[in-house]
């Protein structure tokens, strides 16, 4: 059943937790793997109901958790394109053509207008199910597209970062959708428009060393992965086991670059404080 | 005399040379014939090897152990050049330099990945990785440079930027991003020229500009080959191909509209002519300067910020707006 259907119906996309139980009714928690129903996950915010874990979720999933009702999706005639003829161990139009059949998207990226308590929000939320929420030139014009929208209709703006990094099969354009997406936060910046950045598991690379770090508030879910370089890259370097907690959304409030960490079940109230707190000025 | 491996016929034919011209010091056999063919199939051989060189060969030549950074360049242009340091937040990072140069006149800020000679000093500047407080430096002098309308010029040549536990702590990423925010906005004209390695995330974090150039045997990827081949061939062993792949040359990202210009190399590389390099790179950088002064301090932000809203390749398809009722 694709999304459209499924939201039509009510019920709520669950890319993810498809992945991770296959049998479609019980969840096993990665952090606790103590078994739980689907059901009881999604009532309970999609976290685990013993141990409080953020299980991973995509972003019409965000939409669902954030807007007050009725969303309209913005952007949608943008589609990835293989026009580097990138070939690996597959070709990067196989592993678009693959991805989109698998997460039922376009891209690693979707954008919608709603409201959050009666006030008008853009949020850009990432989707990790598609090629690991890597950034390339979709993800760059959706991000690009919103602040003009955002400008021109002078609404806050707010992106959800989970991703990988940058997309290798995109080469240098990829690299350069950092370049674009903060040129284009200066813009908003000068507008005095306020973007508030949510980082969630995972956050890191090119994602995390351009706009999600750009945030006029930069918050974060509890524990997620945040970083520059993976860990796996970091401890090759040092060649050393990494402290406990090391790029966890704690470590970072910790050093200074996030303004707090929020529970998924008191996200809505939170997004609802900030439209009221730091508004378009 | 350093050789890579695709250099090897240049090899033998440079020790023919050398033993010529000893022959040449110590008897009274006149030997200049000799040494002008022996120059004239060196010309030739280089010719033949540098006119078809591969993805990869590129990235041998753009980390060559005898190639001119940064320090060089701007020591070499500039009549006069004080290097300024630190951050002023927590230290000097020695993989990023900077510092205002006089060329022809025209003060300029100067900021550059910098690289070292030997081990010493490769090890005192990093490799040319720098750390946050390597970006946060360079922003300070940017922002001198702006208070005191002056151009900026950064020189690009990293293996990218340091992946370590104390970058991560002090927030590589943040200093990165913050980077290109400001460098988005920045008053001044900014020259960017990638002079060797041009590796991610590190080498944007001093490479947005108004215009940018690359030298003829440098690469721009998002990733390096190697690290590219380990994540998506699961090996290091394909590096050729992820160099290919990656379509990293300077002729690619021409093509792609992604740099605005190729500075030629002496033939062979940078490093068989460094001071004809420096030259060449001055000629550059001053002609661009004096191009982009025209322009005023609200054009030039407008076209800097044009130029990197276009760049992205994707398809669209036909309108249709997705309406999703509550539920
Ligand atoms: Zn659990």
């Amino acid at each position: 059943m694709g999304w459209f259907k499924r939201l039509k119906d009510g019920i709520v996309t669950k890319t993810s937790d498809k992945k991770e139980a296959p049998d479609g009714l019980w969840y096993k928690c990665k952090e606790c793997k103590e078994a739980t129903t689907i059901k009881e996950i999604t009532e309970n915010f999609h976290k685990c109901p013993k141990c409080n874990y953020h299980v991973r979720i995509g972003s019409y999933d965000y939409f669902d958790l954030i807007f007050d009702g009725k969303t309209e999706e913005l952007f949608t005639d943008l589609l990835p394109e293989d026009f580097l003829n990138f070939q690996d161990l597959k070709s990067y139009d196989e592993r678009i053509i693959a991805a989109q059949a698998k997460t039922e998207l376009d891209d690693a990226m979707s954008v919608a207008i709603g409201k959050v308590h009666k006030k008008p929000l853009v949020i850009a939320a990432m989707d990790f199910s598609f090629i690991g929420g890597s950034m390339g030139s979709v993800v760059g014009e959706k991000i690009s597209r919103s602040v003009d929208y955002c400008i021109k209709h002078r609404v806050p703006f707010m992106i959800i970062s989970k991703s990988g990094g940058a997309r290798m099969m995109e080469s240098a354009f990829s690299l350069m959708q950092m370049a674009k997406t903060s040129v284009k936060l200066s813009e908003l910046a000068k507008n005095q428009i306020p973007y508030y950045s949510f980082l969630t598991d995972p956050t890191t690379g090119g994602v995390t060393a351009s706009f999600a770090m750009l945030g006029d508030i930069n918050f974060a879910e509890p524990k997620a992965l945040i970083g520059f370089a993976g860990p796996r890259v970091i401890k090759e370097t040092i060649g050393k086991d990494l402290p406990e907690g090391f790029q966890t959304s704690e470590f970072l409030l910790d050093h200074g670059f996030l303004d707090f960490i929020v529970d998924r079940e008191g996200l809505k109230e939170k997004i609802g404080d900030l439209l009221t707190l730091l508004p378009a000025a | 005399m350093v050789f890579l491996d695709f250099e090897k016929p240049l090899e033998s034919l440079f020790e023919q040379l050398e033993k010529i011209k000893q022959v040449g010091e110590q008897g009274d056999i006149d030997v200049s014939s000799n040494i002008q063919e022996l120059e004239g199939k060196i010309k030739n051989v280089r010719k033949e090897i540098y006119s078809n060189l591969t993805g990869w060969q590129k990235v041998q030549l753009s980390r060559h152990p005898n190639r001119p950074y940064s320090l060089f360049y701007i020591n070499t242009i500039c009549k006069k050049f004080i290097e300024l340091h630190g951050d002023r937040y927590f230290k000097d990072d020695k993989a990023i330099v900077g510092g205002i140069g006089s060329l022809d006149g025209q003060n300029v800020m100067f900021i550059g990945h910098q690289k070292g000679v030997d081990t010493k000093s490769r090890q005192y500047r990093n490799f040319g990785m720098a750390n946050p407080e390597g970006y946060r430096k360079a922003l300070r002098l940017m922002k001198l440079a702006e208070k005191f309308e002056m151009p900026v010029v950064c020189l690009v040549d990293t293996p990218g930027a340091f992946p370590g536990l104390e970058a991560e702590e002090r927030g590589q990423a943040e200093a990165i991003a913050r980077n290109l925010m400001e460098m988005a906005q920045l008053k001044v004209p900014i020259v960017v020229v990638i002079i060797g390695e041009g590796a991610s995330g590190g080498a944007l974090g001093i490479g947005l500009g108004d215009q940018v150039f690359m030298m003829e045997n440098t690469w721009y990827s998002v990733i390096s080959p190697e690290s590219c081949s380990s994540i998506l061939w699961r090996s290091w062993d394909y590096k050729e191909q992820a160099a290919e792949a990656l379509k990293l040359t300077a002729d690619h990202m021409y093509d792609f509209g992604i740099v605005d210009g190729i500075i030629k190399e002496p033939l062979g590389g940078a490093h068989t002519a460094p001071d004809e390099m420096a030259k060449m790179l001055k000629r550059h950088i001053k002609k661009v300067i004096g191009e982009l002064s025209e322009l005023s301090v609200k054009d030039r932000i407008k076209m800097r910020i044009k130029k990197y809203e276009q760049i992205g390749k994707f398809s669209k398809k036909k309108k249709n707006v997705r309406v999703k009722q509550g539920s």
